[in-house]
């Protein structure tokens, strides 16, 4: 099943390889080249390895439960007033979330390379906890960093890591958030880059992360086409998915993006608005700019400074973005639409009860833009939605915005 | 731009070239401190570079601070977030070393991230650096060969680009990081980010005299430089020494006055003197 790529036999000219039209790059420093050419060899090779791919396919199977089941939202169409709406169940792979498709293909290259020692940032700690599994599954050490802000927030996610055999480092410089970890996991990475390998959390970070996460990612979009076209005999009209770093989204985009009949709409956070400064919505109000190793869409201030993020769901909460999108974006391959923390967890309620599925609240801003474009979005084919992880993560935390702290 | 700048430098600038070439002469090292635009705030900064200046400092590294200093340890993350919040800024640098270069020939090299000269306009920037006395530009994330264009826009506009290498860093990468490189090598003395460090690693000597091979340009080593007496041991074997994160230290500790002296001591142990 995995065709992740097409075998070539040498790597082409760098900035093929590493940008996205005048996207990503390598902005690093120069201590980490190294690092990442031996990434970038290491994946080049294993890649169109068969023996790699087979070993990836089987534990996608039998540990992380793909394929994912495509499912037919009839109760969400009913209230859209339009369909057909599919939901792409990855809130039922192990762990909840797309994330472990990553985890597990770079925990594997790690292996390949020798590195026992593995480092990761986390915000609300699914990727967290994620790369703790892929790491209790292969014996590999893991450091996970974590902005304090979101230790506190996230204490139960801390415990699963814990309980994975992780070493979480609460990082409180800067912002003490998700970007603040990630530079954190970069200093890391910097110090200690002979025996270690960064597993990073989304399609962002510098050449090859961004390709490679992707990549990783595709199975969600390689099973959605087949599963679609088994069931409807046809494309999918649109596909929508949720974007912070914008993995979800690359993951299930990546197979259609030559398929120019196929929508794809990326949703950000709005948070309280975009027009509030307190956003995470990058590709809709950002300006090109660099961040952990990449061009790409970043919040900033006029100073060129880094503007700090905001989203009731920590996954989106990220002031940057994916490289790639800033290409689908610029080149209007696909569009990106933000939707703000209220309609998201309107959303959250509202999946909840149509369909009987929780899903995350990174998730909740997509369902809520379909909700109400349904039938823009269907006009053409089914509207297929990226379920990108389950929502008991955020129980919690929507019971405390909700005013109903009182019943945990 | 400023449409005009008063000509108050009591001299040109010296270059980054000549400053290496007078230490030189007298069998020493460059002694090469980074100083956070904006830690101590503003007028502060001014004073501390004057200071260093008097010290013996041969080339100063001014900092612009950016948000996301990924390289940097907890001493220079401090030092950035400091100034920061008390509202530094691209241009608020720039004036620093406008008002430096009015009195002082000792060379600046400005030392930053891609972002905020990147926001600011790579091109714009480097006039106005230039205008305001700058020598040369070293951008931690932008590695040889990963923005040619961008690159060119720093050497067309006639700052020298400063390049670092790292213990990392391949054999076969050195020619093409050197290739455009200007004013001197920025040697890495350890994998990991700023910081100041108790021991320095044995081969570090080895390393500098392997390289000198490869490279025309004076080699500088920096990172986790500390004490004395290693400012001396990199000397012996070094062009240059930066020293950063224990500058700021003994600034938190001992403000301008604490820094001046501890770059004079730092002067004295690496010409020798004072040290047993």
């Amino acid at each position: 099943m995995t065709d992740i790529a097409t075998p070539t036999p040498t790597l082409p000219a760098a900035d093929a390889r590493h940008r996205f039209g005048a996207f990503g790059g390598r902005y690093v420093p120069e201590t980490l080249i190294a690092a990442l050419d031996q990434l970038e060899e290491a994946y080049h090779e294993a890649r169109t390895d068969p023996a790699f791919l087979a070993e990836f396919d089987a534990l996608l199977r039998d540990f992380v439960g793909r394929p994912t089941p495509l499912f037919r939202a009839r109760r969400m169409e009913e209230e859209a007033g339009a369909g057909p709406i599919y939901l792409k169940r990855e809130d039922l792979n192990h762990t909840g979330a797309h994330k472990i498709n990553n985890t597990i293909g770079q925990a594997l290259l790690a292996r390949r390379m020798g590195k026992k020692r593995i480092i990761a940032e986390t915000g609300a700690g699914q990727h967290g906890v994620a790369t703790a599994t892929a790491c209790a599954l292969f014996d590999l050490e893991c450091v996970v960093y974590m902005g304090a802000e979101d230790v506190e927030r996230q204490a139960l996610n801390v415990f699963r890591m814990e309980l994975l055999g992780a070493e979480v480092r609460p990082v409180s410089s800067g912002t003490s958030t998700l970007k603040d970890a990630t530079n954190e996991a970069i200093r890391d990475w910097v110090t200690n880059v002979e025996s270690t390998h960064y597993i990073i959390g989304s399609v962002v970070g510098p050449a090859p992360f961004p390709r490679m996460v992707r990549d990783f990612h595709s199975v969600i979009g390689r099973e959605t086409r087949e599963q679609i076209l088994a069931v409807e005999g046809r494309l999918p009209g649109s596909v929508v998915a949720c974007v912070g770093g914008g993995s979800n989204a690359m993951g299930i985009f990546h197979p259609f993006v030559d398929d120019a009949d196929v929508r794809l709409v990326g949703v950000e956070a709005a948070g309280e608005g975009v027009d509030t400064g307190r956003h995470s919505a990058s590709l809709s109000m950002g300006e090109p700019g660099i961040l952990h190793g990449a061009l790409s869409y970043l919040l900033q201030d006029s100073d060129g400074q880094v503007a700090p993020a905001h989203s009731v769901s920590a996954g989106l909460d990220y002031p940057g973005v994916g490289p790639e999108h800033s290409h689908l974006r610029d080149t209007g391959r696909a569009c990106y639409v933000a939707v703000d923390d209220e309609a998201a967890l309107r959303a959250f309620h509202r999946l909840s009860e149509l369909e009987g599925i929780i899903p995350a609240l990174e998730t909740a801003h997509a369902i809520a833009y379909i909700l109400n474009e349904a039938r823009a979005l269907t006009s053409t084919g089914p509207c297929v939605l990226n379920l990108s992880g389950r929502g008991d993560k955020d129980v919690a935390h929507v019971a405390r915005v909700e005013g109903r702290g009182s019943l945990l | 731009m400023p449409a005009s700048t008063p000509p108050t430098s009591p001299a040109a600038p010296r270059t980054l070239a000549d400053a290496f070439a007078v230490r030189r002469a007298h069998g020493q090292a460059a002694l090469i401190p980074y100083i956070c635009a904006g830690f101590p705030p503003a007028d502060a900064s001014l004073a501390l570079m004057e200071a260093a200046a008097e010290a013996g400092a041969d080339i100063l590294e001014l900092g612009i601070p950016f948000s996301d200093p990924l390289a940097d340890g907890p001493t220079i993350q401090r030092a950035t977030f400091e100034a920061l919040g008390a509202g530094m800024t691209v241009r608020g640098a720039l004036e620093i070393l406008r008002r430096f270069r009015s009195r002082h020939d000792t060379p600046v090299v400005l030392f930053t991230y891609l972002n905020p000269v990147h926001h600011f306009g790579l091109a714009d920037f480097v006039r106005e650096a230039k205008d305001a006395g700058a020598q040369a530009l070293l951008l931690t994330d932008l590695p040889a060969g990963a923005d040619t264009a961008l690159e060119a826009v720093v050497r067309d506009g006639g700052l020298e680009l400063i390049r670092l290498l790292a213990p990392t860093t391949a054999r076969a990468r050195v020619p093409e990081v050197m290739d455009g490189a200007g004013g001197f090598l920025y040697y890495i003395s350890r994998t990991g980010v700023t910081g100041a460090r108790t021991a320095l690693r044995e081969e570090l000597a080895r390393e500098v005299e392997a390289l000198r091979e490869e490279v025309a340009l004076p080699i500088a080593v920096g990172f986790g430089i500390s004490p004395p007496e290693q400012a001396r041991l990199v000397a012996g074997s070094a062009d240059g020494v930066v020293v950063g994160s224990a500058l700021v230290d003994r600034l938190e500790k001992e403000g301008v006055e604490g820094a001046g002296a501890f770059l004079a001591e730092l002067r004295r142990g690496m010409d020798g003197e004072g040290l047993s």
